[in-house]
């Protein structure tokens, strides 16, 4: 389900890192809460972007949720895709609806994320907490 | 978010069946309910096109009986229940002394002396106490929640899947009518009621049947389309048929003259908790009026969004967000009477930027007759 390769936030964030570039999306369970996706605002190619800094949002029919950026980095690519097919971050969240492509500050950064088992736990742990 | 837990929340009959269907759960006015079953775009536009199920057991009935009954429900509602005929229905406001919502509800006349209210799941307890501390006629009245589950068949396709599961000739109880009748061998109340902006039904039954009537009706709207809806679906197409939620569009701070409910406030029918305010307002004229709006961007607004006017802040959205069937971005505030004109143009902020919209006339959406 979640990606070997990937690196996972606590707020249902990837990453995937190529080199010096971090490819950057929500995840399965992400966009499940969500529900039907309808809109995604993206940030300019050049912004730069803290650790934990908002990088764009995601609108369901119900819901507003707030992106947050991973790692530091300044932003190269944005999906344009989404903005006419945003129900793609329902279809594929891990795969072609990608959100923005970074070019990393500090590479690093990225070993503090979960790694795939130990996201893969804690989404199992909020399942839990749901199903009381 | 602060939701208590799961196991506090109240369930319906129904709570294990939405489970096992995997429905997404919601803490609802206290109701751990179904917000989504298949995902709420698919549900609005199955309501629209064929049909949905949606469990609203949460939803409170009160009933009042006796001799007084009449005048407990005049004292307390804006609408004049004396219209009613047997059998009918009728869409009202429990006021308080100031004019503004207790809640907003539906009054049944069962017979001259027994009136079946069905009021807002979050209000119920609150709207019994109001009733009960302004009943000097001597009225019989119940809280009577617990002894009904309550599900709404909603469509295009939802009279003729209904009738498949009872004798009660559907076709002539009209809009806001109700009969008593077998459903799916269960007695039920029909009512032809709904908060979707299209025709359908809503049936009151004892809890203990809920199971087999949801399945029931299931089977017999497989072959029509019917699918299970949750309150997610529910909340999208009453905005979208422009129908107040109490909280958001109506409550305790809100009358019927701004809220574009003049409709159902009649002054003229006798003595009633508010009159006195709600005359003087009406001769007075609202400060502020409820208006729908649609956004002429992309970007979407959501309750509580500020709405503004040549850069000053005029009112707060009360309902927003995408209308699924129109395939726009919608919503209804409260603004000042005198930009409450069709074609207005309007700005709501969406974080922090601000966005065009244009005033338009309500419902949003009108079935085809």
């Amino acid at each position: 389900m979640y990606p070997a390769d990937f690196r996972y936030t606590k707020e249902h964030e990837w990453i995937k890192v190529d080199g010096d570039t971090g490819t950057i999306g929500i995840t399965d369970y992400a966009q499940h809460e969500l529900g039907d996706v309808v809109f995604v605002e993206l940030p300019k190619v050049g912004t730069k972007l803290k650790a934990g800094q908002s990088l764009g949002t995601v609108e369901s029919v119900k819901a507003v949720s707030e992106i947050y950026c991973p790692v530091a980095g300044e932003v190269t690519e944005v999906n344009a895709m989404l903005a006419n097919a945003p129900e793609k971050l329902n279809q594929d969240p891990h795969g072609s609806a990608w959100l923005v492509k970074l070019k990393l500050a500090n590479k690093s950064e990225v070993q503090s994320l979960m790694d795939a088992a130990a996201y893969q736990s804690y989404v199992a742990e909020k399942d839990k907490e749901t199903s009381a | 978010m602060t939701t208590p837990a799961t196991a506090e929340l109240r369930k319906t009959a129904l709570h294990s069946t939405h489970r096992r269907l995997g429905a997404k759960m919601v803490n609802f006015g206290g109701w751990d309910m179904p917000v989504e079953y298949s995902g709420i775009l698919a549900e609005h536009q199955a309501v629209r096109t064929k049909a949905g199920l949606f469990d609203v057991s949460h939803m409170g009935e009160i009933e009042v009986r006796g001799p007084g009954a009449l005048d407990l429900v005049q004292f307390v509602t804006c609408n004049d229940a004396a219209k009613l005929v047997i059998g009918q229905a009728q869409y009202s406001g429990l006021m308080t002394p100031a004019g503004t919502f207790v809640d907003d509800l539906l009054v049944h006349k069962i017979s001259d002396t027994h009136y079946f209210l069905c009021v807002n799941a979050g209000n119920q307890d609150k709207d019994y106490e109001h009733i009960l501390a302004h009943n000097r006629f001597g009225a019989e009245t119940e809280n009577a929640g617990a002894r009904y589950s309550q599900l709404a068949i909603q469509g295009p396709a939802a009279r003729g899947l209904l009738q498949r599961l009872t004798r009660v000739p559907l076709d002539p109880i009209r809009y806001y009518y109700f009969a008593f009748g077998a459903v799916s061998d269960v007695d039920c109340l029909i009512a032809r009621t709904g908060y979707t902006g299209e025709d359908g039904f809503e049936i009151y039954f004892p809890p203990e049947h809920s199971e087999k009537m949801w399945n029931d009706l299931i089977d017999a709207g497989q072959s029509v389309g019917l699918i299970p809806c949750g309150l997610g679906a529910r909340n999208t197409l009453r905005l979208e048929a422009g129908m107040c939620l109490y909280g958001h569009e109506i409550d305790d701070t809100t009358t019927p003259w701004e809220s574009g409910l003049g409709w159902i406030c009649k002054p003229e029918k006798c003595e009633f908790l508010g009159r006195g305010p709600l005359l003087a307002q009406k001769q007075k004229g609202v400060q502020r009026k409820l208006i729908g709006f649609e956004m002429l961007d992309r970007l979407i607004a959501r309750d509580g969004y500020s709405v503004s006017s040549g850069g000053r802040e005029v009112g707060r959205v009360t309902s927003g967000g995408p209308a699924p069937f129109l395939k726009k971005n919608i919503g209804m505030a409260y603004v000042p009477a005198n930009l409450t004109a069709v074609g207005t143009k309007i700005e709501i902020i969406v974080r922090g930027q601000s966005v065009a919209a244009r005033i338009v006339e309500l419902p949003f959406y009108k079935r085809p007759k």
